[in-house]
């Protein structure tokens, strides 16, 4: 078995049983923490194929941003996750032999496409002075810029939707209205009144 | 001059939208300033017109000005046809509607509705000068359609009144009915001659009648299951039918003696002088065509007879003013399709022109009556007028005059021109013809006598207060009357150039090989010899009064005038004496033949039954219960079955997908790998 | 040697765990979006090993969209979450039937 065999076969493995015990465990943490082991273990096959600059992407972005996205709401939301994973064992059944079924037609599928020829059994290697990252982005600056800016436009309106969403006006908080400060002329604030002179 | 011809319609069209859209912004005065102005602009064009084609001898226009459409080869143009014969339609329709817009200053002066009645009669010159310049039959149609139109909106003018709204519903429905046969007749025209053009028209009917080899014969093509049925008489007779719907013809005449609901300048302008003559000019300017058909000729010459005689009989019994003068419309429009069946079409032509003038002429005397007498049309109430409108005496008795033909007034030429070429015909039905019109002669006399004296003789049986404030019209309404006197005396003599002359001899088509040249009217000597026979025959004008003398028709004319006088002057009794006598007779005649009460017993209530159990049975049954309420009652039950699916749970919506997911992918292995 | 297949068939039980995952965790919400994310991640794979087999860049650019759809996609079903919780105190899927026909 060659040393790039195992790397491939470690890294899957781990994959999929932190799949399954993302998909089982009663904690929720557990389950985005076994998520995490997900993305760490398929960067790491991302980068074995030479999309390096994809590998650190999803490091970065997914288990940097997203999922302690995930974990924050988890904490912040008060909730008692015990009820939430009855009727488990009732449904594994189900959801197991879904999971066969669909599993075992899409390897079906793959088998028959014809995906085992000489072509598919030994991908592009490229030398040591090859750059992924320079590679991707001659692509994508040039041939992609338009389809790049709207993902761009896309990022921009989920920031903007995801603020407004759980924006919380609280009417009663109090603070400070800086511009009206600003604005306030002499009139606003002191009235002169003429009156007679006390006897 | 092709700018003139296009001018002349438009000038009218451009005065009826100003003041119709924009009558309220300009007011009043303004509004008749630029109504007016545009009709008498066109009155001047076509005056110049006439100078420069009949008098200077300039050639015939014919030509397409506007390409609208071009379908299968069939070209939709809007063109002239500028001859004698549209010159002189032309003459008489600006010249009469400039008279009664004049007329219409006075006579509505206090209506809420002036700008618009303005708009209107503009309007109706535009569209009666499009029927008469149009060298195809669809601008034709367009002109005969919008016509009926505004006649429509005209009689409906006063649209609170319940009878107006009624004449105008009436007036539209039995012309629609005119107007089916007239699309039907085109609509043959072009399946045999694939062209709107009237000239292609002639000259392919002219040589499918030389059955020139290579043409298909009439009798057989497209209109197969009319098998032995000749497609030209049957073109020609639906045509006529369109006219009799226009012209007001027994039995499609019934709107109007009702369309005098209107005001009376438009019965004056639509209803006598020129909408209704728009049947009539359309036979004559399809004259190429009628001659080739001896059928269609004996049609119109039985339905023109009958008219004439039989609506002069209702116009005995008749009470109010203006309806004694619709039947005398009615009947004189008989005179005029009795002359287009004998093949006199410029007797036809002339007595048309002459009947606008004095028609034109009586009708808007009768409306100076009715202003004098406070809207008041019972003849009855009225008598003794000659005393306080000398003026709108004087005119009347003109009109009368020239109405019965009186020798040497315009109504003598024209009707014993066409007395003589009745006679002078050799068709099957010339003879009943002939007997009709004689007598007609007779009872047009009586008629108008017999209202003349009731109005303007006698006693004053109005009551007080009409009889203090009785005087002479304001002179925006004499100026017309005297204007329009003239024409009613003189025009008769234009009968050598007209009527019997070279005057609608302009040639459309030359001659070809088996060919004859088609001229504007065209009579085939041949066949239908009146005309030539008459022109023969004629030895000026002179000789054609003292000529007149010798035949029945003035000395009936003569004798239903001094019975009218002999009547209502002198002996009460003799009305009394008829009454009790001929009861029934007197009956049939108000009632009018009991053609309206069968209209409406039989054919209206016949079509409310039809329409009654079709409602019941199709729309209420089948298409409401059965297809809209059944739709509705399928998709309500199936949508409450299936809204079952729906639980609302999201789990439940993603196994379906992954469902089908499983399922599609299936269905792809099992595709591919067998 | 590790051909295209082999990480075909990974990603593909990596779906099919997620799937099972989905039908397992019916009730939390959280962990249903969980699954999504795993969900694109093996296909993301997939893309990956066809574009290194194939070498052709495409693949890497949609694996590139993915992501930054995906990470949108986390951001505002997360915020729909935080302000589902405020309005009805649960995120459990069985008590939200609001679909109901």
């Amino acid at each position: 078995m060659s040393f790039e065999q195992l790397l491939f076969y470690l890294f899957s493995g781990v994959l999929l049983l932190s799949g399954i015990s993302m998909v089982t465990v009663r904690n929720p943490v557990y389950a985005a923490l076994s998520l995490i082991v997900c993305f760490f273990t398929s960067a790491a096959i991302w980068v074995t194929l030479e999309a390096e600059f994809l590998g650190i992407v999803l490091v970065l972005v997914y288990v940097g941003a997203v999922m302690v996205l995930f974990l924050f709401v988890i904490m912040m939301l008060d909730i008692n996750h015990n009820h939430l994973k009855e009727g488990f064992i009732k449904y594994l059944p189900v959801g197991l032999l879904v999971a066969l079924v669909i599993a075992v037609e899409m390897i079906l599928v793959l088998n028959g496409g014809g995906f085992d020829g000489e072509k598919y059994m030994q991908g592009q290697r490229h030398g040591a002075d090859y750059s992924n990252t320079k590679a991707l982005g001659e692509v994508l600056y040039k041939q992609y810029l338009y389809p790049f800016e709207i993902a761009a436009v896309i990022l921009l309106v989920a920031i903007i939707a995801a603020i407004t969403l759980t924006l919380r006006r609280r009417p009663n908080s109090k603070s400070q209205n800086i511009d009206q400060q600003v604005r306030v002329k002499r009139e606003d604030r002191v009235r002169l009144v003429k009156m007679e002179a006390e006897k | 001059m092709e700018t003139v011809y296009l001018a002349i319609p438009l000038a009218p069209l451009f005065g009826a939208i100003i003041a119709g859209l924009f009558g309220k912004q300009i007011g009043r005065n303004l509004s008749h300033w630029v109504t007016t102005g545009s009709v008498a602009l066109a009155f001047l064009l076509s005056l110049f017109v006439f100078k420069h084609i009949t008098l200077d001898g300039g050639a015939v226009y014919n030509g397409a000005v506007y390409t609208w459409a071009v379908v299968d080869n069939v070209k939709m143009e809007i063109g002239f046809l500028i001859d004698n014969l549209t010159i002189l339609m032309m003459l008489v329709v600006t010249f009469v509607s400039l008279m009664v817009h004049i007329y219409t200053i006075g006579y509505m002066h206090d209506d809420p509705g002036y700008q618009r009645f303005f708009s209107y009669i503009s309007l109706f010159t535009f569209a009666m000068l499009m029927l008469v310049m149009s060298n195809n039959f669809l601008q034709l149609f367009f002109g005969w359609e919008a016509v009926g139109l505004v006649s429509y909106l005209l009689i409906g003018f006063w649209y609170e009144k319940d009878t107006a709204v009624y004449a105008n519903m009436k007036a539209f429905i039995v012309n629609r009915i005119g107007d089916l046969g007239f699309l039907l007749g085109i609509a043959i025209i072009l399946i045999y001659t694939s062209s709107l053009d009237y000239t292609v028209a002639f000259e392919k009917f002219e040589v499918h009648k030389m059955n020139l080899p290579g043409i298909f014969p009439l009798t057989v093509g497209p209109l197969t299951a009319l098998d032995g049925v000749d497609a030209l008489d049957l073109a020609l007779v639906l045509l006529f039918i369109g006219a009799m719907g226009k012209s007001a013809q027994v039995p499609l005449h019934v709107w109007l003696p009702d369309s005098m609901e209107g005001p009376t300048p438009i019965s004056a302008l639509i209803h006598a002088a020129t909408m209704v003559t728009a049947g009539i000019f359309m036979v004559a300017r399809m004259s190429p065509l009628y001659e080739l058909s001896d059928i269609a000729l004996n049609v119109i010459l039985t339905v023109g007879a009958t008219t004439a005689f039989f609506m002069g009989l209702v116009g005995i019994v008749q009470n109010d003013i203006k309806r004694v003068i619709a039947y005398s419309t009615l009947s004189q429009l008989g005179y005029m399709t009795v002359a287009l069946g004998a093949s006199a079409y410029s007797a036809a032509v002339f007595h048309l022109m002459t009947h606008a003038f004095f028609k034109a002429l009586l009708f808007l005397a009768a409306g100076s009556v009715i202003i004098a007498m406070h809207h008041e049309q019972d003849m009855r109430k009225m008598g003794g007028l000659r005393r306080y409108m000398p003026i709108t005496y004087w005119t009347a008795l003109i009109g009368s005059l020239a109405l019965i033909g009186f020798p040497g007034f315009s109504g003598f030429f024209s009707k014993d021109l066409i007395i003589e070429a009745v006679h002078k015909s050799e068709l099957v039905m010339a003879d009943y013809a002939y007997v009709m019109v004689v007598l007609g002669v007779f009872v047009t006399a009586f008629y108008t006598f017999r209202m003349f004296f009731m109005v303007f003789h006698g006693d004053e049986r109005m009551d007080d207060h009409t009889l203090a404030h009785l005087r002479e019209s304001p002179k925006v309404v004499t100026t017309p009357l005297i204007l329009l006197a003239i024409p009613s005396v003189l025009a008769g003599f234009l009968i050598d150039p007209v009527a019997l002359g070279d005057f609608f001899n302009q040639v459309l088509l030359p001659v070809k090989e088996g060919f004859r040249e088609v001229t504007t009217i065209m009579v085939d000597g041949s066949k239908h010899a009146a005309i030539p026979e008459l022109r023969e025959s004629y030895h000026g004008i002179p000789g054609f009064i003292l000529h007149g003398f010798l035949s029945p028709a003035v000395w009936l004319a003569a004798a239903g005038a001094a019975l009218a006088w002999y009547t209502y002057m002198k002996n009460d009794e003799v009305a009394d004496w008829f009454y009790d006598h001929f009861g029934w007779l007197h009956k049939v005649l108000s009632e009018k033949y009991y053609l309206d009460a069968f209209n409406q017993k039989v054919l209206a209530n016949g079509a409310l039954y039809l329409g009654n159990s079709l409602w019941a049975l199709g729309d209420k049954l089948l298409i409401d219960g059965l297809f809209v309420g059944g739709t509705v009652k399928v998709v309500k039950r199936g949508a409450a079955l299936i809204s079952r699916l729906q639980t609302g749970y999201l789990y439940h919506y993603a196994f379906s997908m992954v469902l089908g997911v499983t399922l599609m992918v299936a269905w792809i292995l099992f595709v591919y790998s067998s | 040697m590790i051909g295209l297949s082999h990480y075909l068939v990974v990603a593909a039980i990596l779906f099919a765990i997620s799937i099972a995952g989905m039908f397992l965790n019916r009730k939390n919400m959280l962990v249903l979006l969980m699954c999504i994310e795993l969900m694109l991640l093996a296909v993301n794979l997939n893309f990956i090993a066809f574009s290194h087999y194939m070498d052709d860049m495409a693949g890497q650019i949609f694996v590139f969209f993915i992501l930054t759809v995906a990470a949108a996609e986390a951001a505002i079903g997360l915020a729909i979450l935080v302000v589902l919780f405020r309005s009805r105190r649960t995120i459990n899927v069985q008590e939200l039937n609001g679909l109901k026909g």
